[in-house]
């Protein structure tokens, strides 16, 4: 058996956390093989060899694959699918735009969210905005899936795996990218953040958020957001956790002037410590929340920031 | 130009999914059934698009069980003109997979040539997150998912997507997917004299076997569980004694 994985490519570089969770989950599958496609991605060829328990790494350099539009790389994968039986990606907003066509293209379903490799066929999954785990067996002769790397932990490193060049597949000229709008931050990403603070719609506003911003500072954690305060403009659309969002687990996550909705809950449950801190003590929040303060927000964050 | 939208009756937002004791899977039996929360933001965008002299005509379709011909009125009083219901289970319980429903959609849109579709970017229930872009292969068309912004210019359709990183702005010739993210718009209420007349507006009824698609799933549920349950903690009086608990338990 052997696994085909498309690594998490971003300008040239791997994001090594998660591809690194990914191989963990799947090398019990068989020996892994990492794609590394972009337009630069030697560099990021170099970093995916050194992952533990990856076998081979190809580097398909092209322009073609520079802004990951679905439609070169899914045309890439399916032109090399024929050597795998498991064709696998970490479950980020790339990936997710592109497994699925590489799975109908090979006329099979695809397996998005896996949280758990049972065997070679059988996998669980969350459905329901995490409410329920499902286990599934797949009867298709490959599977196609995304991994989420929040239920995994990552591969170490000290691999040494061959590294060789790949050729580009045919241009299905679709599609074209324009412009990214990408914020720079020194902040760690949010989901491989050893510690994550979030704030939501209490906090009232994008100049409060500095708050939140602050207390993330001290604690060295990534800031994360609820869906309603994105929309209402106090944060932006990528730090959304939730259903929807991002999915993170870390060691940490502080949930300010949150209310707890399911969908916010489906984002951040399986972090090992949850602290709330909401005015409204019956707020849903508490119900999952390892320690809760009531309170208003605005008296509470700065003191903590401070006496940390 | 025509403009499809995939619209799939699913569990209500507000209501938490319970699974069954025996395991089977999650109870739907009197449950409150509503259009999955991003298709109804598909539907506004399309008829957005009729609004603005863009389109000429919204067609919505849903795959599913016959109850699904409710949620199809609930597009149609939005402004939607056409409904296509395709009966393709007969239990509340069973759900069609992403693949069967993007066959069966590329079979409808075979007939009906629309130059846009606009679907959800995942249906709430699975949370899959597939279909559009297994429709999009199927059909050889070019996709944008995660859609935040959608200009229809020429021949063209420009639109921003929502990424782990930020924003992403790409053109995709049409016809084209699109798929439709949280904030691309805020959908409309359905007013009473608009409920009344969707009640006359045309809705077909056909099945899967009309359009030949084997519904058979490639995924057998084995089983569905509850997952790990978290219990509540305590609740600290002060800042003080919240950094001397983190600080017992390790994270500061
Ligand atoms: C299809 C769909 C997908 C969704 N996906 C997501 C998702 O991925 N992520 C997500 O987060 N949500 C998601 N949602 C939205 C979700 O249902 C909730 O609406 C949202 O999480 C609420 O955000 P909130 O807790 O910030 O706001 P609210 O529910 O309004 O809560 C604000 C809280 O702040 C507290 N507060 C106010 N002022 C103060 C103060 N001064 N001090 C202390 N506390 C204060 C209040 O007591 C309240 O509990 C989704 C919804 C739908 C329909
Ligand atoms: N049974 C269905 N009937 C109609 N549209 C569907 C159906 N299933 C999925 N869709 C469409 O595909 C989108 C994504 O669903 P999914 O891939 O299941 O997460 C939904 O938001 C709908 O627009």
């Amino acid at each position: 058996m052997a696994v085909l994985l498309l690594g998490e490519v971003t300008n040239g570089a791997l994001s090594v956390d998660a591809t690194a969770k990914a191989v963990n989950a799947l090398k019990a599958l068989g020996d892994v093989t990492v794609l590394c496609a972009g337009s630069a991605a030697k560099a990021a060829g170099e970093a995916a060899a050194k992952i533990d328990g990856v076998a081979k790494v190809l580097v398909a350099e092209n322009d073609l694959y520079g802004h990951r539009l679905a439609e070169p790389t899914a045309a890439l994968l399916v032109s090399l699918a024929g050597d795998y039986d498991h064709i696998a990606a970490p479950a980020t907003t790339d990936a997710k735009n592109i497994m699925p066509r590489v799975a109908a293209l090979l006329d099979v379903m695809v397996i998005s969210d896996v949280s758990k490799v049972v065997d070679a066929d059988t996998f669980e999954r969350p459905v329901y905005a995490g409410n329920a785990i499902q286990t599934v067996k797949s009867s298709d002769p490959k599977k196609v899936m995304t991994i989420r790397t929040a239920s995994f932990d990552a591969a170490g490193q000290g691999g040494s795996a061959s590294v060789a060049d790949q050729a580009a597949a045919e241009d299905p000229g679709l599609s074209k990218w324009v412009a990214d709008e990408v914020a720079k931050s020194d902040r760690p990403e949010l989901t491989s953040a050893g510690r994550v603070v979030s704030g939501g719609r209490g906090v009232g506003s994008e100049e409060n958020f500095a708050i939140i911003e602050k207390l993330a500072d001290k604690l060295g954690a990534a800031v994360g957001a609820s869906r309603a305060a994105v929309d209402s403009g106090f944060a932006p659309n990528d730090w959304q956790v939730g259903q929807t969002g991002k999915i993170v687990a870390p060691e940490l996550y502080v949930a300010i002037g949150i209310s707890g909705a399911i969908q916010h809950l489906a984002g951040m449950k399986d972090s090992k410590v949850i602290v709330a801190i909401n005015k409204d003590e019956e707020a849903p929040i508490f119900q999952i929340a390892d320690y809760g303060l009531v309170g208003d927000l605005f008296q509470i964050v700065p003191e903590l920031t401070e006496k940390l | 130009m025509k403009v499809l939208v995939p619209v799939k009756r699913v569990i209500d937002y507000n209501v938490k999914a319970k699974v069954k004791a025996d395991g089977s899977g999650v109870d739907l039996a009197n449950v409150k059934m509503s259009m999955n929360p991003f298709d109804e933001i598909a539907v506004e965008e399309a008829i957005r698009l009729k609004e603005k002299g863009v389109a000429e005509e919204v067609v919505v379709v849903s795959i599913g069980v016959k109850q699904a011909a409710e949620t199809l009125r609930t597009a149609l009083a939005m402004g939607a003109d056409r409904a296509i219901l395709v009966v393709a289970a007969d239990d509340v319980h069973t759900d069609i997979e992403p693949l069967a429903v993007a066959k069966i959609l590329k079979a409808v849109i075979d007939e009906e040539q629309p130059k846009l579709v606009i679907a959800g970017k995942q249906a709430i229930d699975n949370d899959m997150n597939a279909t559009g872009q297994m429709l999009a292969a199927l059909l050889g068309w070019g996709q944008a998912t995660f859609a935040s912004k959608v200009e229809i210019e020429g021949e063209a359709a420009k639109v921003t997507r929502e990424v782990d990183g930020g924003l992403q702005t790409i053109e995709v010739k049409l016809p084209a997917i699109v798929t439709a993210d949280l904030r691309l718009n805020e959908p409309r209420y359905a007013s009473l004299p608009n409920i009344m007349k969707a009640k006359k507006k045309p809705l077909d009824e056909k099945t899967a076997a009309d359009y030949g698609v084997d519904v058979t799933p490639r995924l057998s549920v084995v089983k569905t569980a509850e997952p790990e349950g978290r219990k509540a903690g305590i609740k600290v009086g002060s800042v003080d004694e919240l950094v001397s608990k983190l600080k017992e338990a390790g994270v500061v």
